[in-house]
C-alpha cells in the first residue's frame, strides 16, 4: 500500500513517499520515485492505480509546462493545485483517475504551500498531510510534533519518526522510502530510508 | 457508509429580526479518519447571500465554483446582485439538471432580501426546495440539529441573540455526531455588515 506524507515548514515543504511499485502480490520495483517534479519548485507525491498515477501527473505536468511556454511565467502552486483538482473533478463522473496525491511547492510571493488531494477531487491546503494506510499512524504523530517555526532538521526528524512508526506497526509496510524537500533553491533529495 | 457521509458536515441556518445566521462545522474527514479541522462549508455569494453545502466535499467545492461563476455572469448581465429567492431557484434547477447522476450535496441558503427580510431555504441533492421562516439544517446530524433548533429558536431575535442561539444549536448538534464537529464557524448577516466568528467546541 502506498505511503505519502507531507510537512510544511515556514520556508520549505518536505514530502515523503515509499518506493515500492507493486502489482497484486509481487513487488515489481523497489526504487520507484513517486515524488514527481512538476517544475523546478513544485512536486507531486502520487499514489494509487499504476497507469492512472503516471498518466495523470504527466498530463498535468505537460499542461503546466505549456502554460509557462505560452505565457512566459510559471504557474503558482495554488494555481497548479486547483487546476489538478478541476481535472480530477471533471474526470470523476466520466472516467475517474484512481490516484491520491499531495502537491507541494514553493513560490516567491507567498512561500511554501502543501495541498492534499484525494481521488474524488477533495482538495485542502494543510500543514501536515498523509495518504494511505500509513497515514493512520503518522498524522496524529505529526499533529503532536508540528510547530509553526519548524526547522528543516526538525521536519526531517519528524518524517523519520513517522517512517519508523509505519515500518514497525503497519503489517504491509513498504521497506524503503524517499524524502525530498522544496525550498527557495528548488527540489533536492534529503534522505533515502 | 453512504456517499453523503463520506466527509462529514453539519450546517445550521436561522432567521432573526432583519438578520440571518448560518454556520457550519470545520471537520474534513475521509470516512472515520479526520483529515483537517479548518474546512468551512459556507460559501459567500454576495454580501447578503451565503450558501452552505453539506455532503460530499468534492461536489460542494465543484458546485460552489459553478455558482460563483453563474453569479459573476448574472452580475454582468443584470448589473446587480442576485436576490436570495432567485438564487434558491438557480441552485434547485442546477441540481435537478443532474437528476440521474446527482451531486451529493444538501444545500442551505441564507440571505437577506432587499428590504432586510430574512430568506432561508434548504433542499435535497436533486433540488427539492423548501423555504423556512425559522431554521434550516443539513449534514450528517440533521436530527440532532433539528431537535435543538426547535427548542432554542424563537421569533424576532436580534443579531447578537441569534448568534448565541445558532451557535449553541450547532455545537450541541455536532457534538452528538462523530462525523462532524472539530470546531465551528458562524456568520451573522445583517443589512449593513457580516460578522464571521470561529467557535470553540469539543475537538473530538
Amino acid at each position: 500500500m502506498d505511503f505519502l506524507a507531507g510537512i510544511r515548514g515556514p520556508d520549505f515543504v518536505m514530502l515523503c513517499s515509499d518506493t515500492s511499485a507493486v502489482q497484486s502480490i509481487v513487488t515489481m520495483k523497489q526504487d520507484e520515485d513517486k515524488l514527481v517534479p512538476i517544475d523546478s519548485h513544485k512536486l507531486f507525491a502520487i499514489s494509487g492505480e499504476a497507469g492512472d498515477r503516471v498518466n495523470f501527473t504527466e498530463f498535468i505536468t505537460a499542461n503546466v509546462r505549456l502554460y509557462a511556454f505560452r505565457n512566459g511565467v510559471d504557474l503558482s502552486t495554488k494555481a497548479v493545485a486547483n487546476f489538478t483538482r478541476n481535472e480530477l473533478a471533471t474526470a470523476l463522473r466520466k472516467s475517474p483517475y484512481q490516484t491520491n496525491l499531495l502537491i507541494g511547492g514553493y513560490d516567491e510571493h507567498c512561500g511554501p504551500s502543501l495541498y492534499w488531494c484525494d481521488y474524488l477531487a477533495t482538495m485542502h491546503e494543510q500543514n501536515i498531510c498523509g495518504s494511505g494506510y500509513g497515514s493512520y499512524f503518522v498524522l496524529s504523530l505529526f499533529d503532536k510534533l508540528w510547530r509553526k517555526d519548524l526547522t528543516e532538521a526538525d521536519a526531517l526528524n519528524m518524517m523519520r519518526k513517522g517512517i519508523e512508526e509505519v515500518k514497525s506497526r503497519l503489517v504491509v509496510a513498504p521497506p524503503k522510502y524517499i524524502i525530498k524537500i522544496i525550498d527557495k533553491n528548488g527540489i533536492r533529495v534529503v534522505d533515502e530510508v | 457508509m453512504s456517499i453523503s457521509e463520506y466527509n462529514g458536515s453539519a450546517i445550521v441556518a436561522m432567521a432573526g429580526k432583519n438578520c440571518v445566521a448560518i454556520g457550519s462545522d470545520l471537520r474534513l474527514g475521509v470516512q472515520l479518519q479526520t483529515n483537517a479541522t479548518d474546512h468551512k462549508k459556507i460559501y459567500k455569494i454576495h454580501d447578503r447571500l451565503f450558501l452552505g453545502l453539506s455532503g460530499l466535499a468534492t461536489d460542494a467545492e465543484t458546485l460552489s465554483q459553478r455558482f460563483t461563476f453563474k453569479h459573476n455572469l448574472y452580475k454582468l448581465r443584470e448589473e446587480r446582485d442576485i436576490k436570495p429567492s432567485s438564487f434558491g431557484q438557480l441552485v434547485s434547477t442546477t441540481l435537478y439538471e443532474k437528476r440521474f447522476g446527482p451531486y451529493f450535496v444538501q444545500p442551505v441558503i441564507a440571505g437577506l432580501e432587499a428590504d432586510g427580510t430574512p430568506y432561508l431555504c434548504g433542499m435535497d441533492s436533486i433540488g427539492a426546495m423548501e423555504t423556512a421562516k425559522d431554521f434550516m439544517v443539513a449534514g450528517t446530524a440533521p436530527e440532532s440539529l433539528m431537535g435543538i433548533c426547535e427548542s432554542l429558536w424563537k421569533p424576532g431575535l436580534e443579531p447578537e441573540d441569534l448568534f448565541e442561539i445558532a451557535s449553541q444549536a450547532l455545537l450541541a448538534g455536532q457534538d452528538r455526531d462523530c462525523l462532524s464537529g472539530w470546531g465551528a464557524v458562524m456568520y451573522i448577516i445583517t443589512p449593513d455588515k457580516v460578522i464571521a466568528r470561529e467557535l470553540k467546541g469539543r475537538m473530538d
